[in-house]
């Protein structure tokens, strides 16, 4: 049974841009080879900055050609270019020969070396957007999903071929849309989704189209690039290449050199400011500061190339979070950070997909719906304050203020880096704090944390990995309390909510058995072993207590505990 | 860097002519021109007319101002010194001419509180860090002005005044307010420290009162100086722990804000929290020191909060706690004592 979800009232978007000519990213890929070029000199200048010395220069070529010699022995992929083992003993020999040079002569070879490492790594880096296999793509991904969905749904024979259902119809869009389109054509929008699941990306790549938004431009892992057929689509979608395995100086100063000139440039970006999936089904709390530091110093330098504060195109944050009833990798997730954070103290078991539970699993995956809600934050300027529907910065009394002023010391545009670094960690405090505020929280995400913090109240003696070892057959919670406690704690859902500090969604709304079937028959919907369902006599009881708790996570931080 | 600003001849502001007010004022005022924003206009009257205030001589780079809008025009650079109970409502006003390319620095030792409805400090269970802010969180709250900092450490206004060797700490996340800082107030007789934990150095020297407090009331007993030692090392503790709990860390308790604070509180009968303490011991209740001063002592609000911050957090603070039962529970300072003397912990240090 399904709770019915409000009228969904999303409607098809035009796009804001007509033509993909006029498009940031366009205009990016058509001048590729200049653009690498500055890339190239921009990351260089960066990188001589933080290693002044002919000697200290040397050293980081040295450890880079070792770490890439290294990478190449060990872990060679598909996509890595034929030429490499080449280039770099070229560049082992030339490194060799500088012994006995003079200083002079050192330095200006090593500089020489310097910029032709970087070069070749912004080649590799940058993307490749084609504006033919952009639509191509795009047409392909929507038919089949909508074949997809539509076959699931209504059980008839030829269904397949129907339209009654569109992915609207499954991926609710709330929030500040309208503001979001306007403000992609006002200045340049780098969105910040959390990070669940790997289906993430392509969500949000649907996401940026159905709102008419010109595409975005997005750090792909390189892993991804391996497999012939995503490399087509991520090349099409306007993906750059990050490649986790280069830890170096050079690459990783040629990295944020791309991503802050692409801004700087218009490109309207996506990145996932955690880094990475969130293991623990926690809404992240730490983010990746290099990247986010790249949107402050990429709007630093626009004001620093342009002395009219007005002329200058702003950059906008805004942060998005997706909420699912389902992640599919939710048990190896949840696996992986409990192994790390319990050491020797937890055991993973490994005994995963008989074929039984895989037909199983397809078959729910084909005729049961989940849906998605992905939810549109305010725009931000850099330093995290609002912005209005017209891009401009807002204090909290709704006073308009400048961007520009908080560069400045009397009267002046000061690049300071330490400044800066606190400024970067003040945006990330800041998005965090807007994720939970617009994270929606789903009828699956409250059963799950009152049944694990019920199971947990019921045993305060052991440690969540004692816990977590208990024999799933031992747990059970009698319904009246569990209904109760569910009550209790989404009453002060609604009053977060009343607060501003969190959302719901409307099916969160009305009489609580049907919230509590709702979450049942959601949470984990197509997990081979149900994080939570009723037994015969209409108790509580768990399949899988690790994901119970990983689904559980995504209410904490509200301090909802202390309801239970 | 950003230090060649500091060449040019902007004025700088200071807000409230307060004692410790006119004592920044002027140790500011050999570098630059001052404006002293005053509220009252028989305060300005009498300093341009005497070039006094508070028994302190004004440097005559000093100007005393009443308009908020002009400070905040004029000066780039504010040290905002207010009492802490009307320091919101001050940043509520200044925060109107205020931009992100201001720079504050504040030198008041105190908490804010915002209570939930209905409730006084007094009638209020316990209180966690929704309701406790700190003077920079309060500027952060209430104005667009990021680049915050703040002074403190061992600084009497009376001794400053007369030209004494000092020292301060200015604590901000930006270096940049911390090289300002001290090129503005750094002389032949003041040393300035800088330390990045603003948030330990602000509670470091709110917490201290507390501990000064206790320090009159044992000398008020007329105890000498081991129990002097004995109260000021194990107040240090109390208040690393209470510090630790309200998000500081514990380096900035062993520094200038923290230890050198301490000492000189609890040994200076200057210290209007030492004379609350004092008088307490000789038999005055809490309401004749009230009734009989003007000038405010932080300490007694900031055992109240402490107290009550204490118990949400589960931090053991046995002075504060029994000195809360002589500020309003009757207890006698002689119980007090009695009381903390039995008190069975006897582990000397365990946070580091």
């Amino acid at each position: 049974m399904e709770v019915a979800e409000k009228k969904n009232k999303n409607k098809k978007y035009k796009p804001i841009l007509d033509g993909i000519p006029d498009w940031p990213v366009y205009q990016l890929s058509k001048n590729r080879k200049e653009f690498i070029e500055e890339v190239s000199q921009e990351a260089f200048r960066q990188a001589k900055q933080l290693r002044p010395t002919t000697k200290q220069l040397l050293d980081e070529l040295e450890a880079t050609v070792y770490r890439e010699q290294q990478r190449m022995k060990r872990n060679r992929w598909r996509v890595d270019p034929a030429d490499e083992p080449q280039f770099w003993s070229g560049i082992k020999d030339e490194l060799v020969s500088l012994t006995d040079k003079t200083s002079e002569e050192a330095q200006s070879r090593a500089d020489n070396i310097l910029y032709r490492i970087i070069h070749r790594y912004a080649g590799e880096i940058a993307g490749n957007f084609k504006p033919s296999s952009f639509r191509f793509t795009r047409e392909v991904v929507k038919f089949w999903f909508v074949r997809l969905l539509n076959g699931a749904r209504v059980k008839k024979f030829g269904a397949i071929f129907r339209n009654q259902y569109t992915l609207r119809d499954k991926i609710h869009i709330v929030g500040k849309v309208k503001q979001l389109r306007k403000l992609a054509l006002k200045g340049t929008v780098v969105m910040v989704p959390t990070h669940f699941s790997n289906l993430d990306s392509v969500l949000i790549g649907w996401v940026i189209h159905s709102l008419g938004l010109p595409a975005f431009i997005y750090g792909a892992g390189l892993n991804l690039f391996n497999i012939k057929i995503f490399a087509y689509f991520m090349n099409s979608l306007g993906a750059y290449k990050v490649d986790r395995r280069k830890k170096n100086l050079p690459y990783l100063e040629t990295l944020k050199a791309y991503s802050t000139l692409a801004i700087e440039k218009g490109a309207h970006s996506l990145f996932f400011p955690g880094g990475t999936r969130s293991r623990s089904g926690m809404i992240e709390k730490q983010l990746k500061l290099g990247l986010l530091g790249s949107t402050i110093e990429a709007q630093r330098n626009l004001y620093v190339r342009n002395p009219n504060s007005e002329d200058v195109r702003k950059i906008f944050i805004v942060p998005v979070t997706l909420n699912y009833h389902f992640v599919l990798e939710a048990p190896d997730l949840i696996d992986e950070y409990l192994s790390v954070k319990g050491q020797d103290r937890y055991l993973p078991e490994h005994d995963k997909y008989g074929s039984f539970q895989l037909i199983r699993f397809l078959f729910k995956f084909f005729t049961k719906g989940s849906n998605i809600s992905v939810s549109i934050g305010k725009a931000l300027d850099v330093m995290g304050n609002y912005v209005d529907d017209e891009g401009y910065s807002l204090d909290s009394n709704g006073r308009k203020i400048n961007t520009r002023d908080y560069f400045v010391t009397n009267k002046e545009l000061v690049v300071d880096k330490q400044r800066e670094d606190q400024y970067t960690r003040m945006l990330s405090a800041k998005i965090v704090s807007e994720y939970h505020r617009i994270n929606r929280v789903f009828a699956s995400h409250l059963v799950a944390f009152v049944a694990f913090e019920m199971w947990q109240r019921k045993h305060p003696k052991l440690d969540l990995f004692e816990l977590l070892r208990l024999p799933e057959e031992d747990l059970s919670l009698p319904y009246e309390e569990f209904k109760a406690a569910c009550k209790t704690v989404r009453k002060q859902i609604y009053q977060l909510k009343e607060e501003g500090k969190v959302n719901h969604a409307t099916h969160l709304k009305g009489k609580i058995d049907l919230v509590i079937r709702h979450g049942l028959e959601n949470v984990g919907i197509f997990h081979l072993k149900r994080p939570l369902l009723f037994n015969k006599e209409g108790d509580i009881i768990t399949k899988d207590l690790n994901t119970l708790y990983y689904y559980h996570n995504r209410l904490s931080g509200y301090d909802l505990e202390k309801f239970i | 860097m950003t230090l060649k600003s500091l060449s040019d001849d902007k004025p700088v502001g200071v807000i409230g002519a307060g004692n410790f007010g006119s004592a920044v004022a002027n140790l500011l005022a050999p570098q630059r021109k001052v404006l002293l924003y005053a509220r009252d206009e028989s305060v300005i009257e009498r300093i341009s007319n005497s070039g006094e205030n508070r028994g302190h001589r004004m440097h005559p780079n000093i100007e005393p101002v009443s308009d908020m809008a002009h400070v905040a025009q004029s000066c780039d650079i504010i040290f905002p010194i207010v009492p802490s109970a009307h320091f919101r409502s001050m940043m509520k006003h200044l925060s109107n001419y205020l931009h992100p390319y201001h720079l504050l620095i504040h030198g008041t030792k105190g908490f804010d509180i915002q209570l939930p409805a209905g409730q006084t400090l007094t009638s209020v269970k316990t209180l966690d860090r929704n309701h406790v802010k700190t003077m920079s969180e309060v500027i952060r709250e209430e104005s667009v002005v990021v680049r915050v900092g703040c002074l403190a450490g061992p600084n009497l206004s009376k001794e400053l005044a007369a030209g004494q060797p000092a020292a301060t700490v200015i604590a901000s996340p930006f270096n940049e307010v911390i090289q300002i800082g001290k090129r503005l107030l750094r002389n032949d007789r003041f040393q300035v420290y800088g330390n990045n934990d603003l948030v330990g150095v602000e509670l470091a020297g709110v917490l201290k009162n507390v501990i000064a407090i206790a320090a009159g009331a044992l000398s008020g007993m007329g105890y000498g100086e081991n129990a002097k030692g004995l109260l000021i090392s194990r107040g240090m503790v109390e208040m690393v722990y209470l510090g630790r709990a309200l998000g500081g860390n514990t380096k900035a308790f062993l520094g200038v804000a923290g230890v050198g604070d301490l000492v000189t509180t609890c040994n200076s009968s200057l210290s209007r929290n030492f004379n609350v303490g004092y008088r307490l011991a000789k038999g005055e209740t809490l309401r004749d020191i009230l009734s009989s001063t003007d000038e405010i002592a932080e300490g007694i609000n900031t055992v109240q909060i402490a107290k009550k911050c204490a118990e949400h957090y589960n931090v053991r603070a046995p002075i504060t706690t029994t000195l809360y039962k002589v500020l309003f529970e009757d207890l006698t300072v002689k119980q007090a004592l009695d009381y903390l003397m039995r008190y069975p912990l006897h582990v000397d240090i365990d946070f580091l």
